[in-house]
Order: structure tokens, then sequence, then C-alpha cells
């Protein structure tokens, strides 16, 4: 017998096969059974329902995946989608979602949609999921998501009027059937809606955010500065919290969420309202949907930021506000929020 | 700063790493903040472009230039006033030297001092495809292949069928690719569900990696394996059933994906595991056949490219089955071994069975041996040892083991022994030929290949880097070097591969200025497509690290996904020349006369090539 490997081919493969089986065991299979068995998921951490769960199908089904991670990288450019770095427990509830299907990469490794770690919190009005998946693109004009109109059906006798979709006229169909979701669309929303990171334990820090950026400049006149004497920019802090419902041109979707052009709550030169709205959330009005509280997403300064550009913009005249007025009125919030 | 202890089992890997301090240092810290313009990284990745842009120049110039030079008369007024000159001026001795010496180099054999007077039969059919038009002004007549006369009929219909549903898969799989490329552009364009982007990405994805590399892999690799080991295929039957298999593998996973029955989402094992069975199934019975044909070789030793293809088909099967077994796949296990999985997929089975077949048909149709037997020996193991291990480098900085993620990032670096030994040895073996290359229609496609090979191979390197991470995890930069890497790399070398092979396979040759469409078509097409996405990649990465508004990095990407649209239509062009140079190949019109030719033809051409030459 020869000990050749390149004359001896039993050897060869031998050798080939035994030492990338080790490897693959070193560097794959070991620490992933570890990771597995060494986490749980955390105590904060709330279980899918059934509904939310038959909605992550959907959501796999439809390769959402493909554009949507759901991962908040320790870095701080990241910081934009999550209050705190992902750590292993956030991931540990994964499972096989049966049989046939392997544990659900949700994860992902394309960005080109928005990170979905916190939609719930972000954007929990169902609504404005509904009517983003049946045309993304009348809530968000510059969207390039597909849209899933196989999700939804022209309604018919006996459906709750509540669930009917108000579309935009330039995105309605001819012949101005009522859209009402299927039962896999309010799965699918059920399960964006409950994406939100847990609180870690009292006494557990957080993983630090690695790479600080640079403060950068002050961008335009008239900003508003937080904590660290930084300057904030209103017009981008609306973009990124605001403009999904209320649109860039301020005029809201009519029939789902209100205006703030023009708008007297805006335009009172007592900011008192307005501010309480954005820190508690409102849901007042029957005729539009459910605005979320900012109370634990936005710091003082940001939201001064916001309302003093809101103020200020489409034509609207009221005055600017600080950020110690914000500091003021969410002092008076909390006790309330306790409840 | 995370400091994970270095877990138990490990320590192999710690053994290795203390071989690289300063790479492992160098990534612990925070690199200095400074533009990008000063990071090495981002430098190093420009240099690998300027390669790439500077390589497709020259050939594009030289050809322009050789074009232009055969165009215009050359300037001689002065060269023949001149020359005039010194002829009157020639002294009797002088005169009689030359026209001694000019006797003496016109002495010539009458050509019939040994065969007599009687015509000339070629009963041994020596002399082959003689060209009636031997001279056109504006494309370079490439040399013509011979056919193999001992091929097997039998074996060349095994590896035309692969061949053919290879690149069938090809012209549909990127058709698919090019149209979901289309709904960046278009987002409204249908509102099929079978059609929406989420079901035809994995579609696209799966059907150019299992249905056209892979099978055009394997059969490429059924040639390779019997020549090189000088005997026949092992078993005829067997082929066709790992034919069968993979096909039904991609038509069965297909259809799922587009009914919505996607595995879990994890890149490329979105079928599910009864359908990837039939292909780890239809690759098993591929190395089964294999194995036994290098059993029974009747050389000493097994030459290189059987070393990478036993290795690949072993590797393959080894990380599918572990890519779905469900017993470590649960909370983040999952993605452990999906990081894993989409690597080696890619490294271990695409680019190592690729490699091969390069260790053949470089030599092959270059008609000289490889550069180096030694080198190849360093790349093999070198890629075994390295490439296994890098896996995690798509998920820096997420939640898994920052051990695992520095692993990771060092091996990745120590990638670039592999590479530069795999591209040394394939330049070197070019040496000496660039005479060759331009007279080939095949070997532009395998030297564009290596180039591709050391420049995407590099710039994975530098990508898996922390910093880099930060501009370009996320943005469609990874989607050009996905491409550069599965179509730069593995499809052109296939390409060459298959335009060396397929006229000897019946001795019928494509149309030349068909092949040249083909070849700058998709190099064109894939540079557009590249650039687009690394340029617009790179300001998106921007984007976020300055905090803006998640849809400014939408907005700004719309020309970038344009162009990449423009990009993709070229590419896809490219393959439907592609598919009709391989029917033509292999099932048009006549195959290369078998019969001797007579004396006819021959004696026509030699008078034309006479004319033409006398003409200029």
């Amino acid at each position: 017998m020869s000990w050749n490997v390149y004359s001896n081919h039993r050897l060869f493969v031998g050798i080939v096969f035994g030492v990338f089986v080790f490897l693959s065991v070193l560097i794959a299979v070991q620490p992933a059974a570890r990771i597995q068995n060494d986490n749980a998921p955390l105590p904060t951490a709330v279980a899918l329902t059934d509904e939310q769960q038959a909605g992550l199908r959907v959501f796999i089904g439809e390769g959402c995946v493909a554009c949507h991670t759901q991962q908040v990288r320790n870095i701080e450019m990241d910081k934009a989608w999550g209050g705190r770095p992902a750590v292993a427990a956030d991931y540990a509830w994964r499972q096989r979602l049966d049989v046939w299907r392997a544990t659900p990469s949700t994860l992902g490794s394309e960005r080109t949609g928005p990170d979905l770690t916190e939609v719930g919190e972000r954007q929990p009005s169902d609504l404005w999921h509904l009517l983003h998946l049946y045309q993304p693109r009348s809530v968000v004009k510059e969207s390039i998501m597909p849209a899933f109109p196989w999700l939804f059906r022209d309604s018919v006798a006996g459906t709750p009027a509540g669930l009917a979709l108000h579309i935009p006229a330039a995105y309605r169909e001819p012949g101005g059937h009522t859209v009402v979701p299927t039962r896999r669309a309010q799965q699918l929303v059920a399960y964006l809606m409950s994406l939100k990171q847990a609180e870690l334990p009292t006494g557990e820090a957080a993983p630090a955010f690695l790479y600080v950026q640079p403060p950068k400049a002050a961008v335009a006149a008239g900003l508003v500065a937080d904590d660290a004497g930084l300057a904030l920019d209103g017009n981008a802090l609306y973009a990124s919290n605001c403009q999904a419902c209320h649109q860039a041109s301020g005029e809201g979707l009519k029939g789902a969420f209100p205006p703030l052009k023009g708008s007297p709550v805006v335009n009172n030169t007592d900011a008192t309202l307005m501010v309480n709205i954005i820190l508690q959330g409102y849901d007042a009005r029957a005729e539009y949907g459910v605005m979320p509280p900012f109370a634990t997403r936005l710091t003082d300064a940001e939201i001064a930021a916001i309302v003093s550009h809101e103020r200020s913009s489409w034509g609207n005249t009221g005055k600017p506000v600080t950020a110690d007025f914000v500091k003021k009125l969410r002092a008076l919030v909390k006790p309330v929020a306790a409840l | 700063m995370r400091n994970f202890p270095f877990r138990r089992c490990s320590w192999l890997l710690l053994a290795l790493l203390l071989g690289s301090p300063a790479v492992l240092r160098a990534q612990a810290t925070t690199p200095a903040e400074g533009p990008m313009l000063t990071q090495p990284a981002v430098l190093g990745m420009i240099a690998l472009l300027l390669i790439i842009v500077l390589g497709a120049a020259v050939l594009l110039v030289g050809r322009v230039a050789s074009l232009i030079r055969g165009t215009q008369k050359p300037s001689t007024e002065n060269e023949a006033g001149r020359f005039d000159e010194t002829v009157t001026n020639l002294t009797d001795p002088q005169l009689a030297a030359i026209l001694a010496r000019q006797q003496g180099r016109e002495f010539a054999l009458g050509g019939a001092e040994l065969s007599g007077a009687s015509p000339a039969h070629d009963t041994q059919g020596l002399v082959q495809h003689v060209a009636l038009n031997v001279h056109s002004q504006w494309f370079h007549e490439k040399r013509r292949t011979a056919p193999f006369t001992d091929l097997d009929p039998k074996l060349t219909m095994l590896i035309s069928a692969f061949l053919l549903c290879a690149a069938f898969w090809l012209v549909l799989g990127t058709t698919v690719g090019w149209y979901a490329g289309v709904k960046f552009v278009s987002p409204d364009v249908d509102h099929v569900a079978a059609l929406s982007f989420g079901r035809l990405r994995p579609i696209h994805t799966n059907m150019v990696f299992w249905g056209w590399t892979s099978l055009a892999m394997i059969g490429l690799g059924y040639f390779v394996v019997p020549r090189t080991n000088n005997t026949p295929l092992f078993s005829l039957k067997w082929g066709w059933w790992s034919l069968g298999l993979i096909n039904a593998s991609v038509i069965l996973g297909t259809v799922c994906l587009m009914a919505g029955i996607n595995n879990g989402g994890g890149e490329y094992r979105e079928y599910i595991w009864p359908v990837a069975l039939l292909f780890a199934l239809g690759v098993i019975v591929a190395f089964a056949n294999f194995y036994q044909t290098v059993a029974h070789r009747t050389t000493e030793e097994f030459y290189i490219s059987n070393w990478y293809i036993l290795g690949a088909t072993i590797w393959g099967i080894v990380l599918t089955v572990i890519a779905y077994l469900p017993w470590y796949q649960n909370g983040l296990g999952e993605t452990i071994t999906q990081g894993y999985y989409m690597h080696m997929g890619v490294g271990m089975w695409f680019m190592t069975f690729t490699l091969g077949l390069m260790y053949y048909f470089l030599p092959m149709s270059l008609n000289k041996p490889i550069y180096s037997y030694s080198l190849g020996v360093l790349a093999f193991w070198t890629q075994l040892l390295f490439y296994s291990l890098i896996g995690t480098h798509h998920y820096i900085f997420s939640p898994l083991p920052w051990w695992l993620q520095t692993v990771a990032i060092v091996f990745s670096v120590g990638m670039i022994i592999p590479v530069l030994a795999g591209t040394i040895n394939f330049l070197m073996t070019f040496r000496g030929s660039r005479k060759r290359v331009g007279d080939s229609y095949s070997l532009p496609f395998l030297l564009m290949g290596v180039l591709f090979y050391f420049v995407g191979s590099f710039q994975g390197s530098l990508q898996a880097l922390r910093y880099t991470n930060l501009v370009w995890h996320f943005t469609d930069f990874n989607v050009a070097h996905s491409h550069i890497t599965m179509y730069g790399i593995v499809s052109f070398m296939l390409w060459g591969c298959i335009y060396t092979l397929a006229p000897k396979l019946r001795g019928r040759e494509p149309r030349q200025a068909l092949v040249g469409v083909h070849f700058w078509f998709a190099l064109v097409g894939l540079l557009a497509y590249v650039m687009a996405l690394m340029i617009g990649g790179t300001l998106k990465g921007m984007s976020w690290m300055a905090g803006e508004p998640f849809m400014k990095s939408v907005v700004l990407m719309a020309p970038y996904w344009l162009w990449r649209a423009i990009g993709g239509t070229f590419m896809l062009l490219a393959h439907f020349v592609f598919f009709y140079n391989l029917v033509d190949m292999l099932l048009g019109g006549k195959a290369a006369p078998q019969a001797p030719l007579t004396q006819a033809p021959v004696k026509q051409a030699i008078s034309q090539a006479h004319d033409v030459l006398e003409r200029i």
C-alpha cells in the first residue's frame, strides 16, 4: 500500500473527508450546538402567539428576509434600529417551523429595506401596516418594496367594516371595491407588530455600541442641541420617525393619518397638547389610526427638534420649543404612565 | 469591546491564531477615524477594481489597435526612396554577391523527389478545416480545433446533455435574475404572487447555482476524470442518474418557491429538504462515479484536477448534509450553520470544482503543462484548511461569538495564500502565450476568469475586515461581490472550458463572431453591473453611517439600480448567444467531415490564399 496521497485514492479521499468534517464540527456544528443549548429567551420576552407564529410563516414564504434584517449590530450606526445591540438570547426562541421547514433565517444578510427588530414599536399602527402591504407606495412614495395585493380581497357582505382599507385614490383599483385583508395579511401584521426588543434583566448591562462616530457639524441653522451639545436635524428626525404616516408633505393620508399641515394642535401657541400626544400617543379619533407613544424612543432634545420642525414647516406658524419644555412635560407624564 | 474567552474545544484555533498576533491585535482595536479614502481596505478595493478595468481596457485597446493597423497601409515613401538610392549605387561585386545569395535562397526541392509524379491523396485525414476565406479584415481568424477521434459517442451524448441542461438553466435562471433586477427600478411591473421579488430572488440564486453551475461542472468533470485517469468512465448509467436527480431538484425547488414554500429563508438553502435531498443524491452518485473511475485508473498517480474534483464533491455532500440536519439549528445555531453553509457552498463546492477543471482545460487549450505542480499542492491544501473556517465573516458584529468572528476574519485574510498560489500558477502557465490568447476564442474567457479569481477573492478578504463591514455590510456591495465571484470567476472559467471542449466533441466550431459577442457582452455587462452596485453600495453605507433617514439610502440607489439593470440586460443577451453557440456546436448542422479530404478543396484553398497574399 502506497502512502503517497496522490497515488492512493483511498487515503486521499479519507484525508480530505476527515479533515473537512473535523474542521466543520470545530467551526460550525459544535459552536452551533453550544449556542443553541446555552441560551434561553429573556424572562421579559413574550413568546409568539399562534397568530403571530402563522404570520412568521407568511413572512418566510414571501421571502421578506431577502431585504429585511433583524439584527441590531453592536456598532453605533445600528442604533437607528434598536436601543441596544442584539444578544444571543434574543434569538433563542427560534425553532424549526415544522417537519418540512427549517428554523427561520431571520437575521438576514441584506438591508434593502429597513431592519425590523423593533418595527412593532416603531410602527404600532395595524392600519399603516395593512395599507403598506397592499401598496407600499401609497404610504411611502419612494419605496421599492413589492406590493402584496394577493394578501387582500374585495369585501363581501358581512365583513366587519373596521377592516376596510382607506386606499388613497391614486392607488385604488378601478371599479371601487372595498378592499379587506385576508387572514394571512392579518397574521403577517400580527407578527410584524410583535417585533420589539425585550428588556435585559435588571443589573444586566447591554453590550456597548462600538465605532462611535465623531460629532457632526450642524447642518442647518435653527437646530436644537441635545444633552451632549450636538445639533439635531429636525427634518431628518421627522423623516425617520414621523414621515411614514404623516407624509413628507405634512398632509397625512385621508382616512388613515391626520394632517399636521394647518393643524390647530400643531399651530397652537401653547405646544403642551402636541408634545403630550407625541410622548403618550393618541387614539381619540375613530377616523384615524393609532398614534404610538414616543416617550421611550426619543430624547427630550429629539422631540423638541421634531416639534419645532413641524411647527415651522408646510406654512405652519407655531413657535419652536426647547428641550427643557419637553423635559418638564415628560416629568408630568411619567406618574400617569406608571399607572 | 467584548472579549469572549476562547471556548474549550477551540485550542487548535487558538494555536493557529497565535501564529498571527499582529492581525488579531489590529482587528481588536477600533481603527483610527478618518476619511474613507485613507483606510487601507478601501484603497485595496480601489486597486483591485483598477486591475479589472485596466485588464479589460488593455484587451479592448489591443483589439482596436490591431483593427486600425489592419486597415492602414504602411507609409512607405521614405523607405522606398532610401531603398532605391541604395540599389542604384551598388557596385558590381556587391551585386554579384546578392545575386548569388538569391540563387541559394531560392533553391528548393520540387516536392516530388520522394513521391514520384502520381497525385497525392490524404487518406489519413491529416488535413482538416480547409478555410476557403482565410482573411477577414474585421475579425481575427481564430485557430480551429481538431475533434477527438477516440471519444465514446455515448459519453459525448452524456456530456452534451449535461451542458445543454446547464445552459438552459443559465438562460432561465438569469432571465429570472434580470426580471428581479428590473423590479428595483419598477416595483409595480406586475402584481403576481409567484413572480414577486421575495420569491424570485431565491429562484434565481438556486437555479443558477444548482442548475447552471453545478450541472456544467459535473458534466465537464465526466470528461476530465476519465481522460486524466486514462480509463473509461466507470458508469454511464450513473452519469444519467446524477443528471436526472439534479434536474428534478431544480424543477421541484423552483415550483415550491413560486408557491411560497421556502425552507426558512437561509440563502442557498431555500429548497425544502426533500428537494435538496434529490440534489445531494445527484452529487453522491456523481462522486461515486468519479471515485470508481479514479480507482480504475491506468496511471500511477491521479492528476491534480482529480484532487479538486473529488475534494469538491465530498465537501459539497458534507456541507449540504450539515446544512440540513436539524439537531443544532435552533436559536442562533441556525445562524452559525447558515454562515458556514453559504460560504462553503461557494468556496468548497463551486470554486474548488471549477479550479479542478481549470487545471485540465487551461493547459489543454494552451497546449503546454501547468506551470507548477507544487503551487497546485499548496493551493489545494490551504484551500481546505483556510476556506473551511471563514463562514462567520458574513455575520461580523452580529451576536455570534466574538472569537468565531475573529477566526473568520483571520482566515479570510489567510485565503490570500491559496488565491495567490492559484493565480500565479495560472498566469505563469499563460506566460509566453500571448499570441495564443488572441488566436483562441476560449482562452480570453479563461484569462478573465483568472483575473476575476484574484480580484474577487482578494476583495472577499478585504470585505471580511471589521472596518469594511461598517461601510459595506448589508448593502448592494455584497451583491456585486457575489456576482464577481460566481459570474466573473466561476461562469467565465466554465465558459472557457466549454468552448474548449464542445468543439472537440463533434468537430463543429461555433461562429467566432458570436463567441466574441458572448464574451464582450458578458464582460461589459458584468462590469457595469458590479461598478454600479459597488459605487451605490458604498454611498448607501456612508449614508447609514452618517445617520441619515433610511429612505434617503433607497432614493440615492435609484440610478445605480438602473445601471445594474442595464448591465444585467447585456449579461442576459450574452447568455442567449451562448445558448445558441452551444446548441450550434452540439446539435447543429453537419459535424466536421469524417472522410479524408480530396485534393481539390486543398488546392483551391491554397491558391486562394496565394491570391490574398499577392493582393496585400
